[in-house]
């Protein structure tokens, strides 16, 4: 995700709307015998619906040596099954309007369509056949490969800035598998195949590691009649349990640092280690991710802090901003950045970047920004119940991150219950030197 | 997070032109009221009203854009647009977008080659207020110097990133192939010099010229009556001029001799963009030139390039093409990236399909697919209040008519194999296909020469 431009925008637009509430979206979930969750949000605004599944799995949960492999075999999910050809998939969902796609985190993998409402039958006929029947040819598996291949030099190799933020996560995580890039190392790639795709897929891919979700134009007895249909004959099988290590304490600051002729924006950006909803940092409580939205909020953005000082007041900078994000299964991440104008200097820009720092923890923040952050957050409810597939795409990243309905519904009651004095606990505890990295993007003059 | 699919990041927006300008379906229709409201002063809009949530969004253009800017001045119209929002009336950058910010209103404005553009989206309980800021930014903008120093590094700072951005670099070398000698070629976000030159006094000459009466077209959808939206629309639009003098632009074709041009970069992956004149939006055959493109490249895994290329031979990550209809030419152009050691193959098997195209048709079954595909993807874009105010806006800009939708799919339904087979024999030529490429190609020709960045 942090690498990775097209894909950033959509997560951005989720970010800040972080707002997902139950009694708004009204969502009806059921389990099905084969504990296969099912999570329906009727919404009839249009004659469409989006069709989701999500699994349990991603690249933190890669074996050791085979990195990308959650991500390929999001790819060759597409190559067919004993009753659908290769590339036959998506031909049936694009003849009707369709539009399927799918994604690969560190901590699931998601598959959707979007579509006309009354063909909801077909998509999870589809999607519930892939669940089990993947068949992988050699002759589809090798392409496939070169195609991730040119993914990753589209994404990575020509891109300086991902090349940094490569570095940035591997120097974060000391231990932790975030350290490793979703698309994966380029050689490891390059020994993937079909076997170690297929023994990842009957190891992770069964309906009680997976969550089915449909937003849109539909009901809950229509979904639970379908998908008793689809998915309910799939067996349950045993999974194992998502076995992830500790990051362990860290001892000290670190510095990564790219200059290259090809840097046309050179910038600074500081990524501290964060508590998730799920997952506890230091002596950070059940409070903590709330108020580091607050503060991510009324720090970040047009008329955040940062931007206010560094871009408006003090003019040495064309863009500045911070970004959080709670749902995470393990730590998450706070980051701050800073783009230097034209011609300034990018040591003079992160100096102020860090005194900004400095004089929150210093000064602490006003009653009154909190306040104003607050209410954003919660208007921002609104704008994000206005969108038909947004929820369905919130709320799996929420179930597959450590999160219940119940928490995704308190949501709001949770943000405009946070205190000034709790975003500064949390700043307090967040902004820690010895658990950042320094993030430095150059631009090396040709000679 | 990795996905499977991606568009170039200069695709999209074609794209999604192509999308808005030919989504409908008859089911869309039953869903969707749209009512013409036209405010006591005169002022119309569309309007699909639904107060399932309190929220409105309203999404509206000025006829003319990027393509205006004198020579010179590349970019006046872009960094116009970026300062309307910095400071109106009696309040400061920071004030006003404060006051924004703090009722949840959020406002932009935005320019393409032929449009002046602006969107608003507010909760119920600020809508006067939003509407009253709205007013205030098009019609008292401060332009305040420390604002416009400020958006001006911006600007080159954008700038400077997009010279090193290989997929800017080829978009916009495309663009200058297609059209040499026409305002269409030039950079519509200007150069750092050009963006130096423009003063205040320009801009607020911009918008006099501008943003006339005539040249304004309304959508809105949400939670708002047709009475109460009236009234906002003049509150908001009633104060500027019924008539401009903005700048006339010509007609032009795009240059179609073809032709490879090389821009040497060390990179690993060569990106690729390509084009050739297209088809104009009010052309008869329109919808053939969509179907057709839909089947070559427009569909994205459905199409044939993505199978032959991608999935075929893993040649890319992605390729497709897209129908670009602008008011004074129309161009169908695509893109690609591929390691510098197969370009020449990429090439290769993109000319061969356009060929084949051209030649032999489609099938009766791809025929069938994509008539099904483009009736059926329409009601995607009905996702939420501001894609559908978007819907709107463009159908009432292209002139397409309020009941558009209700005849979109016996349209599209018309066109027969004939019909295709005849407009992708004519539309497509393989030898009138630019190509930019960007990178370190291998076994590849260059024989033009990109005309100088302005």
């Amino acid at each position: 995700m942090r690498n990775l431009l097209a894909p950033l925008v959509f997560f951005v637009t989720l970010a800040l709307a972080p707002v997902v509430q139950a009694q708004v979206f009204e969502p009806e979930s059921f389990t099905l015998d084969n504990g296969l969750q099912v999570v329906v949000v009727p919404n009839d605004r249009a004659p469409i619906l989006t069709h989701m599944v999500w699994y349990r799995v991603g690249s933190a949960d890669e074996p050791v040596g085979q990195s990308g492999i959650a991500h390929f075999l999001e790819h060759l999910m597409f190559k067919g099954t004993d009753k659908v050809e290769p590339g036959e998939f998506s031909r049936l969902v694009a003849r009707e309007g369709g539009q399927d796609n799918a994604y690969t985190s560190y901590d699931f993998t998601a598959y959707f369509q979007t579509i006309a409402s009354d063909r909801l039958d077909m998509v999870m006929e589809l999607e519930a056949d892939r669940m089990t029947g993947l068949l992988l040819e050699e002759s589809e598996v090798n392409p496939e490969r070169d195609v991730v291949l040119e993914e990753r030099r589209s994404r990575v190799d020509n891109e300086p800035s991902s090349q940094l933020s490569e570095m940035v996560s591997a120097a974060l995580y000391l231990h932790h598998p975030y350290g490793r890039p979703i698309i994966g190392w380029e050689d490891e790639i390059r020994q993937l195949d079909a076997d170690i795709a297929l023994d990842f897929y009957e190891t992770w891919y069964a309906p009680n590691n997976a969550i089915l979700i449909v937003a849109g134009d539909t009901t809950v007895e229509e979904v639970r009649r379908l998908a008793e249909t689809h998915y309910g004959d799939i067996p349950e099988r045993a999974v194992p349990e998502r076995q992830r290590v500790e990051e362990p304490r860290q001892w000290a600051s670190r510095r990564v640092e790219l200059a290259d002729t090809q840097v046309g924006q050179p910038s600074v950006s500081i990524s501290y280690l964060a508590p998730s909803y799920n997952t506890a940092l230091g002596d950070s409580s059940d409070a903590t991710p709330y108020a580091l939205q607050v503060l991510d909020e009324l720090m970040g953005g047009r008329t955040g802090r940062l931007y206010q000082e560094l871009v408006v007041n003090q003019e040495i900078a064309a863009g500045a901003s911070a970004g959080y994000r709670a749902n995470s299964l393990d730590l998450s991440e706070f980051s701050i950045s800073v783009t230097p104008r034209k011609g300034d200097d990018l040591a003079k820009a992160e100096a102020a970047l860090r005194a900004e720092i400095t004089g929150l923890l210093e000064d602490g923040v006003s009653e009154q920004e909190v306040e104003q952050a607050r209410q954003r957050l919660m208007d921002s409810v609104a704008y994000a119940q206005d969108s038909v597939s947004g929820p369905a795409h919130f709320i799996g990243r929420a179930l597959t991150t450590g999160q219940d309905l119940k928490d995704i519904e308190a949501w709001p009651d949770r943000i405009g219950e946070v205190t000034a004095e709790e975003v500064e606990a949390a700043a307090e505890l967040v902004f820690d030197p010895n658990r950042s990295v320094t993030g430095v993007l150059k631009s090396e003059p040709t000679s | 997070m990795m996905a499977r699919f991606r568009s170039l990041p200069q695709l999209v927006s074609t794209l999604l032109l192509g999308l808005l300008l030919c989504l409908a379906t008859p089911l869309a229709a039953r869903a969707m009221d749209i009512q013409k409201v036209v405010s006591p002063g005169g002022i119309e809009a569309w309007l699909v009203e639904d107060h399932s949530n309190p929220v409105l969004a309203v999404e509206f253009a000025f006829r003319g854009g990027s393509a205006t800017d004198p020579e010179g001045k590349e970019g006046l119209a872009g960094l116009t647009a970026a300062l309307l929002d910095e400071g109106a009336g009696e309040l400061d950058s920071t004030a006003f977008q404060e006051a924004l910010d703090n009722r949840s209103i959020r406002m932009s404005f935005n320019t393409s080659r032929d449009r002046f553009s602006g969107s608003l989206m507010t909760l119920t309980r600020n809508r006067d207020e939003a509407f009253d800021y709205l007013r205030m930014a098009l019609t008292e903008p401060r332009f305040d110097d420390s604002a416009v120093q400020r958006l001006k590094s911006q600007y080159q700072v954008m700038q400077a990133r997009r010279l090193q951005d290989p997929q800017s670099l080829a978009w916009n070398g495309l663009y200058r192939l297609l059209f040499p000698d026409h305002p269409y070629g030039r950079p519509s976000e200007g150069t750092p010099e050009s963006i130096g030159a423009v003063e205040v006094a320009d801009m607020r000459a911009f918008l006099e010229n501008q943003l006339a009466r005539e040249r304004l077209y309304i959508a809105a959808t949400g939670d708002i009556t047709p009475k109460e939206l009236g009234e906002l629309l003049d509150e908001t639009f009633g104060s500027l001029p019924e008539e401009g003098t903005a700048t006339e632009v010509p007609d032009t074709t795009p240059h179609s001799a073809g032709g490879v041009a090389v821009v040497e970069r060390e990179q690993p992956q060569s990106v690729v963009a390509f084009g050739q004149p297209g088809m104009a939006r009010d052309d008869p055959d329109f919808f053939a030139a969509y179907i057709v493109n839909y089947i070559l490249g427009g569909g994205s895994f459905a199409s044939r390039l993505n199978e032959e290329i991608r999935q075929e031979r893993g040649l890319v990550y992605s390729v497709s093409t897209g129908l670009n209809t602008m008011d004074h030419a129309a161009v169908l152009t695509g893109g690609l990236a591929t390691q510098n050691a197969r370009v020449a193959e990429s090439l290769a098997v993109l000319r061969a399909e356009w060929q084949r195209l051209a030649e032999e048709g489609p099938t009766e079954e791809e025929l069938a697919n994509a008539k099904s595909y483009v009736t059926g993807a329409f009601a995607r874009q009905l996702n939420s209040s501001d894609s559908i105010a978007s819907v709107l806006l463009s159908i009432q800009m292209d002139n397409l008519g309020i009941d558009y939708i209700d005849r979109r799919t016996e349209e599209i339904d018309a066109v027969s194999m004939e019909d295709v087979r005849r407009v992708a024999s004519a539309l497509l030529q393989p030898e009138a296909l630019s190509f930019v490429v960007v990178g370190q190609p291998e076994g590849v020709e260059s024989d033009l020469v990109l005309p100088p960045r302005e």
